[in-house]
């Protein structure tokens, strides 16, 4: 603590890796938004990832145990701003996700991710055992559930979702018995129609098309349909920059955001998708390496937290695109659309790099 | 919050491990699955990101108008709409939707879903017609609901107009959706619900009347907006058809035909060309150009006067009287009697022990000393009774058939008529028994088994007229359809050749029958204007028209035809009223069309002819405006 900054703390591969996945993001925003309504969009991107990226070096400065040890000022006070927008906020699409900033808006629950990654290290930090207790499971399940349920009911399941593979990543990295694993999938399973039960229409019906994919081709399934027909039309070396037909005519929804990897697919082709996946696995296997030297528990679980949300993410966007997940609101980290998505993985690679910085060095 | 940083223990490297694994055998399967997408099923994925896009859409080719011969519409089209259901994008209809478009387009769901299953099988670019002429609800109902049933598609279409409804609807019949079983003939290029001509000009000259649609290929986005059109196929009109018919002697034969059922056809003796037909009663082929409704159907078919039957070329009736002209004629010829052999007529006659009765023995008295002119001025039996029996059937079956009768004219319309001409022969093979001499005599003034149509009449007459030159009748002209590239039948004069002293005993006759007093056709003079006829009551009505009328109603067939001028026939027109009961109600119909052809055509200081005339060059300048269609690949027989 109080070391001098200097530049080779900054980890230039990991922010190299996440600026090359952003500029890609950024031309594929280009590509499918020419010509239509959303144009320029790219140049707001452009923005927020510089933004970002400051934010990102600077949260690298800061030593990791001094945003730590803010954990539960910065949890409470994001507990209740997402109450806060419950009530008060204003709906945009009919939702009540966003926080306005003059001229910016955001999403507060893409930051909340990056408090309940802190949570979990936290949490962790002292905490030497073999294997998480009930009472552990207890603890995190209603620090992360009270949070996760505000943003559920935004709505925003998506995000609420990326909560679990934090938890679930603090938790299996700690140690659990196979019993509780056990345990926890029966309750899991058990709590499925109840789950049923508090999902909208629209989702029921998304998670239907998933389990009966051609059973109709023109509402529900429709979006999964047609990324497949995207990104199997682009072939081997794809369709060519601003070329797919799929994105720019409007067959695949929200092109531009969610759905950026199958615009970016069709017109790259499968050499454009191994390329992103590869950046992407890079960039994990990076974060995994800074959580093997980390000085400490604490930051390991950070390193850890953050990739399983970002690994969550990855896998998730692009297999839903490929129709082997249900579709669900997650972008796609650094290449979908979006300031807070953005924001929040530079300010998470931001506080790998403050990790790093203090690793072990032999 | 006091967290505290223990810095004495390292994570634990195998779980490392076991994340770095995780991972990677994660982005292997997703690989695995891009891989499987973009590169195993890359062919079926392109082909239906091209079908998502691309959207085949027909361009329907306006059918060829039919004009009269100088060039006035008789059959016109309209701008229309056409719901058509394209396949490209859409899989399989879930019978819910298909219930929905069937409500929302006001169709009969069965018939709907028959439609569905017949066109199943073609192919997918293909788009299926669901509904012509769309209305407003339609239109409306299209417009609501462009997103939820984005496979249907408006299309405009030129749908057939009969500007004048009932006027020779028979002659050109009417258009509709084109039978199955001609989509099934191995040489068809048909689809269901493409329009064909179903009968009279419209079916004989399909090829000529019918376009070529066209075809436009354009790229759409994903609420089936067209952002760019990717190849064009022109449709090709169909081409103009003129007919020989002449719509101001037409509309004068069907005013004086009036409600009464019957056939009027004037023909041009000297080109064979039909310049009247007219057939009562009549139906509006406009009906027909949208689906025809069931109960108007059942209505027209079961009407027992049969109003789609053309009976100037479809009714075969006893000629009557009017075959008289065909026993004088044939024993002249045959120098059987010589124009001034002259017999007594008592009012009957007994031949092979059985009594004739003449027509006017009801009267009480006979035509007295008959000549062959006397006998056809007044129609007088027993003159006819006595030829018949010095001729012999065969004779008269031989000059029947020579002079036209007993075999269709082979007319350009479908469906005609061979009408009957009785010989010992046909008797034999039909009734197992042999020919009665006294059948003879009947047949010798029309009665008996002869059948003709008035079209054959007109033709047999004005070829009588034009001293036994005989020229098919036909209703488009030669070298109209050699131009457009088809093989018109051939028309070239067939000769009967009759001596100029059978001719002129004859046409004298039949010129006292209108002009000379005591002539039977009295009611057809007319001043200024030669007119020559014959008059002819049938007693019975034809075997068909018997089947469904009641008994109460079998009154007397009333014929007449006639010819103008004497010298060189310019037309002949045959006029048949059925149940007319007596000659002379025919006798004016012929009158009243001989009478327009020739005001027409001598009529001074008419302004209607000099208009014509420029609406003829108007229109003939307008002709090459509209391009050609190419070439038929099927040629017509």
């Amino acid at each position: 603590m109080g070391r001098r900054f200097r530049t080779s703390d900054i980890d230039w591969f990991l922010l190299g890796l996440a600026l090359a996945v952003a500029a890609i993001g950024v031309v594929e925003i280009y590509s499918t938004t020419l010509h239509s309504p959303l144009a320029g969009q790219y140049k707001k991107q452009i923005y927020w990832i510089v933004l970002s990226c400051i934010l990102a070096l600077i949260v690298s400065r800061i030593d990791y145990h001094m945003i730590l040890e803010q954990t539960l000022w910065l949890y409470g006070g994001s507990v209740l701003l997402l109450g806060g927008l419950l009530v008060a906020g204003h709906s945009i699409a009919g939702t009540r996700r966003w926080l306005q900033f003059g001229p910016m808006s955001f999403q507060v629950s893409e930051i909340v991710k990056l408090i309940i990654i802190l949570v979990v290290a936290a949490y962790f930090a002292d905490r030497r055992i073999k294997a998480v207790t009930w009472g552990d499971l207890a603890k995190l399940g209603i620090v992360a559930g009270i949070p996760a349920v505000l943003v559920a009911l935004e709505p925003d399941l998506g995000t609420a979702l990326t909560f679990i593979p934090i938890v679930a990543a603090g938790v299996l990295f700690a140690g659990i018995r196979v019993q509780h694993i056990a345990v926890l999938c029966l309750v899991g399973i058990l709590a499925l129609p109840v789950g049923w039960h508090f999902l909208r229409p629209y989702q029921r019906e998304r998670l239907m098309t998933f389990v009966h994919p051609t059973q109709n081709t023109q509402s529900s399934s429709y979006q999964v349909t047609q990324t497949k027909i995207a990104i199997g039309s682009g072939g081997f070396w794809g369709k060519g920059l601003g070329k797919g037909t799929q994105s720019r005519l409007g067959f695949i929804p929200v092109s531009h955001a969610d759905s950026i990897f199958a615009a970016y697919a069709e017109e790259q082709g499968f050499v454009g998708t191994l390329l992103v996946l590869l950046l992407y696995f890079a960039m994990l296997l990076r974060l995994l390496d800074g959580a093997q030297m980390a000085p400490d528990r604490a930051g390991a679980f950070l390193l850890v937290g953050l990739a399983a949300v970002l690994f969550f993410q990855v896998v998730i966007n692009t297999g839903m695109m490929i129709g082997v997940f249900p579709i669900t609101g997650i972008p796609l980290p650094l290449m979908s659309q979006g300031g807070s998505s953005l924001l929040f993985t530079f300010l998470g690679l931001g506080l790998a790099m403050s990790v790093r910085a203090r690793r072990y060095v032999n | 919050m006091e967290v505290r940083f223990p810095s004495d223990e390292r994570p634990p490297g195998w779980k490392i491990a076991v994340l770095q694994y995780v991972i990677a055998a994660s982005f292997v399967c997703l690989l695995v699955g891009y891989w499987r997408l973009q590169i195993g099923q890359h062919r079926q994925y392109m082909d239906l990101a091209e079908r998502n896009r691309i959207r085949s859409l027909p361009i329907i080719a306006p059918r060829g108008r039919i004009l009269d011969r100088d060039g006035r519409v008789l059959a016109d089209n309209f701008p229309a709409f056409s719901v058509l259901l394209l396949r490209e994008s859409a899989s399989t209809l879930s019978p819910e939707r298909v219930a929905g478009i069937a409500r929302g387009l006001q169709l009969d769901p069965d018939e709907l879903r028959h439609t569905l299953e017949r066109t199943a099988s073609l192919p997918r670019f293909q788009p299926v017609l669901l509904k012509q002429s769309a209305t407003l609800e339609d239109l409306s109902f299209l417009e609501s609901h462009l997103v939820e049933y984005p496979e249907l598609y408006l299309i405009q279409v030129q749908q057939r107009l009969y500007p004048k409804h009932q006027m020779a609807a028979a002659l050109l019949g009417y258009v509709g959706e084109v039978p199955e079983e001609m989509i099934a003939k191995a040489d068809s290029n048909y689809k269901p619900g493409d329009v064909v001509g179903k009968f009279g000009v419209e079916g004989e000259y399909n090829q000529v009347l019918s376009g070529q649609d066209g075809m436009r290929r354009v790229v759409v986005n994903s609420r089936g907006q067209e952002v760019g059109i990717l190849k064009t196929l022109d449709a090709h009109p169909g081409n103009d058809l003129r007919l020989t018919i002449d719509m101001d002697l037409q509309m004068a034969a069907e005013a004086s035909l009036g409600e009464r059922p019957g056939a009027v056809v004037a023909l041009d003796p000297r080109t064979g060309e039909v310049l009247v037909m007219v057939s009562h009663p009549s139906f509006d082929p406009n009906d027909f150009a949208k689906r025809i409704d069931p109960k108007e159907w059942t209505q027209l078919m079961s009407d027992p006067m049969k109003p789609l039957m053309n009976k100037s070329i479809q009714a075969q009736l006893a000629p009557g009287s009017v075959f008289k002209i065909v026993m004088a004629s044939a024993a002249l010829e045959t120098g059987t009697v010589k124009p001034d052999y002259t017999m007594q007529c008592a009012g009957s006659v007994t031949i092979y022990g059985h009594l004739y009765h003449d027509w006017v023995f009801e009267k009480h008295r006979g035509h007295g000393s008959v000549d062959v002119h006397k006998a056809i001025r007044e129609s007088c039996d027993v003159y006819f009774y006595t030829m018949g029996k010095m001729l012999g059937i065969d004779k008269i079956d031989y000059f029947a058939k020579g002079l036209g009768l007993g075999a269709r004219t082979g007319i350009d319309l479908p469906s005609e008529a061979p009408g009957l001409i009785p010989s010992p022969e046909w008797v034999q093979r039909l009734f197992k028994h042999k020919w009665y001499a006294g059948e003879t005599i009947s047949v010798a003034i029309g009665q008996g088994a002869d059948l003709v149509t008035p079209l054959q009449l007109a033709n047999t007459i004005g070829g009588i007229a034009m001293g036994g030159v005989f020229h098919r009748p036909h209703v488009a002209f030669q070298d109209q359809l050699r131009a457009l590239g088809e093989n018109p039948p051939d028309i070239s004069p067939h000769d009967f050749p009759l001596s100029a002293e059978t001719v002129e005993a004859v046409k004298s006759g039949m010129w006292a029958v209108v002009n000379e007093g005591g002539g039977t056709g009295g009611s057809a003079r007319c001043p200024g204007i030669d007119i020559s006829g014959k008059t002819g009551t049938a007693q019975v009505v034809s075997q068909a028209l018997r089947d469904s009328a009641k008994s109460s109603e079998f009154k007397n067939t009333a014929w007449f035809v006639g010819y103008a001028p004497r010298d060189k026939p310019e037309i002949v027109v045959a006029a048949l009223v059925i149940r007319g009961e007596e000659s002379y109600v025919a006798a004016p119909i012929a009158r009243d069309v001989i009478k327009a052809y020739f005001d027409k055509k001598l009529g001074p200081n008419k302004p209607g002819d000099k208009q014509m005339e420029t609406q003829v060059r108007v229109l003939s300048q307008l002709q090459p405006a509209i391009p050609p269609a190419p070439p038929k690949s099927v040629s017509k027989q």
